[in-house]
């Protein structure tokens, strides 16, 4: 196979995966079951996507109070809890991290 | 009620605090994908065919590493196997939605234009917005263009944004902002912290299986602590009272 016709076949299967229960939906009755798990997906992703990020950046575990991501995440996460506002989460996030890691590039 | 032009601008909006974060990774791709020998052109391509993040930079390390042409197209396959779950859980609001409308959306379904439009839809009374699938589009584009426009700068001009600026973690954040505000119920919220630490725990599995096993812990969770709850008007928000216009 050349790198082309991967490429082609790695989109079929990428866009057929996409659309796949989207397209399905409509016809087949979904189970109550299932419907109830939906609510649940976006919570479930989105914070297996982040915990990673925050207590195992660039791959492997870190000490926590040393680990700036991580410190700069539980700011950013008290910030979404109560204001609720997106750019003030991204923004105090971003600022969290930028001092932590200036702080620990003075004593390193 | 909201016009379609006012929809698709919002999912632009609502979009943008991502592609801050989009920008540094579509870059390194351009630059990993030249390093691994894929010709200018063919990672370009990638970009438009695929679409997929994770697994293009995924699948330019086994280009690079010589891998056989099936086993790369069943790594992408694994490791794009959660947007089976988005799929699932936007289908219902798009049921009412003409095919092509469908075929469309689900070629700009990644992770980061679900959690922005699933937090919107969720978020929202579908009485007053017989538009959303042009949010869904508005979001969906925003992302597209800047993949592909942050590829190409990858592959024209190598990485150029210091690393130091650490300008990938706006993406968790912006996460971290979607997922806490609509947090309110128990069975939310277990379904988040399992999710979590399966994730945690899954983190040195190969191919984002981590990620798709944390994901169905989560939801498991959430089912199980729901089920332990006593049925109280409001508590439980099924995604089937969410009627389509």
């Amino acid at each position: 196979m050349s790198s082309w016709s991967v490429i082609v076949v790695m989109g079929v299967v990428t866009y057929a995966i996409r659309l796949s229960l989207i397209v399905l939906t409509g016809r087949v009755e979904v189970p109550d079951i299932v419907q109830r798990a939906l609510r649940f997906v976006p919570p479930a992703v989105l914070t297996a996507i982040i915990f990673p990020e925050l207590l195992r950046p660039g791959g492997s575990p870190q000490v926590l109070l040393v680990n700036a991501r991580l410190v700069a995440g539980a700011v950013a996460a008290l910030i979404a809890w109560r204001t609720r506002n997106l750019i003030l989460t991204v923004a105090f996030g971003m600022a969290a991290l930028w001092v932590l890691q200036t702080m620990f590039m003075s004593n390193g | 009620m909201a016009s379609w032009r006012d929809e698709f601008l919002a999912g632009v909006r609502n979009e943008l605090p991502l592609l801050l974060g989009v920008v540094p990774l579509g870059m390194i791709y351009g630059v990993v994908a030249l390093a691994a020998g894929l010709p200018p052109a063919a990672a370009l391509a990638m970009s438009l065919i695929v679409f997929a993040g994770s697994a293009q930079v995924i699948s330019t390390q086994l280009f690079g590493a010589g891998a056989p042409g099936p086993v790369i197209v069943l790594t992408t396959f694994v490791v794009n196997l959660r947007h089976m779950l988005y799929s699932a859980s936007v289908a219902p609001r798009l049921k009412a939605l003409h095919p092509a409308w469908k075929w469309a959306l689900a070629y700009l379904l990644t992770d980061e234009a679900y959690a922005v439009v699933i937090t919107s839809y969720d978020q929202s009374h579908p009485p007053q917005r017989n538009h959303r699938h042009w949010f869904f589009l508005g979001a969906g584009l925003a992302l597209w263009t800047t993949w592909q426009l942050s590829t190409g700068a990858g592959v024209l001009l190598g990485a150029q944004l210091p690393a130091s600026w650490a300008l990938d973690f706006t993406l968790p954040l912006t996460f971290i902002a979607l997922v806490v505000p609509p947090l309110k119920d128990r069975a939310g919220v277990a379904a988040a912290l399992t999710a979590g630490m399966v994730a945690l725990a899954g983190a040195g599995l190969p191919y984002k299986l981590g990620l798709l096993i944390a994901a169905i812990s989560g939801i498991l969770a959430g089912l199980w602590v729901e089920s332990r709850q006593p049925a109280r008007a409001g508590a439980v928000q099924p995604v089937s009272a969410d009627a389509e216009p």
